[in-house]
């Protein structure tokens, strides 16, 4: 018996689990897939796209001043693939920047969040009781603060800078994300495989560990992945409205706005540039979303 | 006779119902889920429970192990009171109980190996076995269950759900714990696998010593493989005595009901006439009725079951009944 045992040992099968299937399934998705190699030649291009440039992003190239509207448009002879914008600064630099801020304050800003969410909403649903009421009740008093007062106040108080643009976005958006992973959570928990659990005697964080949690990562992904592109729009918002990054940094929705206010002089590729970018970012994130929405849970298509 | 290994006294649970509307001073209702029943499990034994959907069998069964908080009473294991001991404490006597659940797929973690799940009670409670040694329990432990060990690797949706009954009873196992509580195993499982799975518990049962209490809707299972059998009606024991007994001659008029309904598969057979339950509805056990619980369903029903409760009288041989006129029922065939 022993050694039927340990023969059977090399011949051990390989499970496919649910993360295996849900890759299937997304690897099939041919929208995701696109959207998925296209984010990452952008997340490429933001990184090692500077070394095509030949300017910096504050270098002003005086030869344009007074005449942009007729030489500063794109053109590979001078180096300005994209041209410049109104203050004769390299416009090809300038997104890339505004690309990288945008990449970097949605990506970090929506990890940050969901971390955060997951775990406070997790330990809420999972205690319940008395504890569950003033966790959520407090998440309810934030939420209805209004949420540009309080990146406002951030921006003024502690003066304009990308970590208070981090944390006032990541201060407000957890919040969705502690409401939907408590909800999961309170589901979960009375399944029978957290109640076998407890009858063990497995401890509360451990059970929150181990089988909580992982039975909600993936709502917690495709959660994120939707929240990417919140991100990026909120940013751009706060900095269309001129709270957010500083000169002479720039992001994506600094240089739209900055685009649209010099539209009427004739110089499109100034809006044009940085929105095609802007665009195709929250396409690809939406898509992917999608994409791993369909791939984690099939029942809900 | 030896001294019983698990012994319940009175116990009761109550749940708080809120209605949603409820504005933040208005009292609570009660539910009454399990009120005040007792019994003694003998070890190597084995206790059926039985009664219709929302009796509290399964209240019962989670509030000896303290998965739902009993109001009241006692649940002596081995000489301590369980409902008394301290967390930690209890953590210690859980090697020992183990449970069994009734949706065998819904048991296990989905995002776990069916390896993992069964070891998890080792790394829970021996946490200083080495990997290599854990594993080789685990291998035969799902040996022992008729699970191939080298399925190790696989999840549990890649199992049918009597093989998944199976990894569900490796892992109550693998402590070689002294009592386990099964929570209506195999009616989710179809008539081939159930029994199946009711002979291998009892083969582990002969093989290990074990004690079982065994929660199920059909009879005829727990007729198979119970030594004693408890009736449970909304949350009060009407009945309990040995299998045999139970079976041959049920005294309480709720018990011969519910036997008299079971199917003879012989077409000649002719079913005893019984009176018939009066009123098909459950009660509401937040507000039961008076004296004897069952008194709105049944055909024996006088003044006295409205106003007092049935005491529990002993038949002799360990057969218990609480109904008053448990000796002016006809008794079931005669």
């Amino acid at each position: 018996m022993q050694n039927a045992i340990l023969t059977q040992t090399e011949t051990a099968v390989r499970g496919r689990s649910q993360w295996a299937d849900a890759r299937a399934r997304f690897l099939k998705n041919k929208a995701a897939m696109v959207s998925l190699y296209l984010l990452a030649a952008l997340i490429l291009f933001a990184i090692f796209g500077g070394q095509l440039s030949r300017f910096t992003i504050d270098e002003i190239d005086w030869q344009m001043l007074g005449m942009i509207a007729e030489l500063g448009g794109p053109s590979v002879e001078n180096g300005h693939y994209f041209g410049v914008d109104e203050l004769g600064r390299d416009l090809y630099a300038r997104t890339l920047l505004g690309l990288q801020i945008s990449l970097m304050v949605g990506i970090i800003g929506a990890v940050v969040a969901a971390i955060f969410g997951t775990l406070y909403g997790a330990v809420s649903g999972y205690i319940g009781g008395q504890t569950d009421s003033i966790m959520m009740r407090t998440v309810d008093i934030l939420t209805s603060v209004p949420f540009f007062f309080i990146i406002i106040m951030l921006l003024v108080v502690f003066g304009q800078s990308i970590l208070m643009i981090f944390i006032g976005i990541g201060l407000t958006n957890w919040l969705g994300m502690a409401r939907v992973v408590r909800g999961q959570t309170l589901s979960l928990k009375n399944k029978e495989f957290v109640e076998a659990a407890r009858a063990l005697g497995v401890p509360t964080l451990t059970i929150i560990r181990r089988h909580i949690v992982p039975n909600l990562i993936g709502v917690v992904v495709v959660y994120t992945s939707l929240l990417v592109p919140q991100m990026i729009l909120l940013e751009s918002t706060i900095s269309f409205l001129g709270l957010g990054v500083q000169e002479p940094q720039t992001s994506l929705g600094l240089l739209i706005s900055e685009g649209t206010s010099t539209m009427q002089y004739g110089t499109f590729w100034q809006l044009g540039y940085p929105l095609a970018f802007f665009m195709l970012v929250l396409f690809c994130f939406y898509y992917i979303g999608d994409g791993l929405r369909d791939a984690l849970d099939p029942k809900d298509r | 006779m030896t001294d019983p290994i698990l012994s319940a006294r009175d116990v009761r649970v109550t749940f708080d119902i809120r209605p949603r509307s409820a504005m933040p001073w208005t009292p609570s209702q009660k539910l009454k889920a399990v009120s005040g029943v007792s019994f003694d499990l003998m070890a190597g034994q084995t206790l059926g429970i039985v009664g219709e959907s929302g009796c509290g069998k399964s209240t019962l069964a989670r509030a000896l192990i303290r998965l739902v908080p009993a109001e009241s009473g006692q649940v002596v294991w081995m000489g301590q009171n369980l409902l008394d001991l301290s967390t930690s404490d209890m953590r210690r006597v859980r090697s020992d109980i183990q449970m069994i659940f009734q949706d065998p797929l819904a048991s296990l973690n989905p995002r776990m190996t069916i390896g993992q799940i069964v070891e998890e009670p080792l790394i829970t409670h021996h946490p200083e076995m080495s990997k290599p040694d854990r594993v080789a329990r685990v291998r035969e432990t799902l040996d022992r269950v008729g699970i191939l060990p080298n399925m190790i690797n696989r999840y549990p949706h890649e199992f049918s759900g009597g093989q998944c009954q199976r990894i569900g009873i490796a892992r109550a196992l693998i402590l070689k714990p002294k009592l386990i509580i099964c929570d209506e195993p195999v009616s989710a499982l179809d008539v081939s696998i159930q029994a199946q799975v009711v002979n291998l518990l009892k083969e582990l049962q002969a093989e290990m010593g074990l004690s079982l209490i065994f929660i199920a809707h059909d009879l005829s299972i727990v007729k198979h493989i119970s030594d004693h059998v408890m009736v449970l009606y909304l949350g009060n024991m009407v009945e309990l005595s040995s299998s045999a007994d139970l079976y041959a001659t049920p005294r309480h008029p709720y018990t011969q009901t519910l036997i008299s309904s079971v199917p003879v598969a012989d077409p000649r057979y002719v079913k005893p006439e019984v009176d018939k339950i009066v009123n098909n509805d459950l009660p509401s056990p937040i507000n039961p009725p008076s004296g004897c619980v069952f008194r709105t369903r049944c055909a024996h029903a006088t003044d006295l079951c409205s106003q007092t409760k049935p005491p529990v009288d002993d038949l002799g041989q360990g057969h218990l009944v609480a109904c008053h006129h448990w000796k002016t029922v006809p008794s079931l065939g005669s």
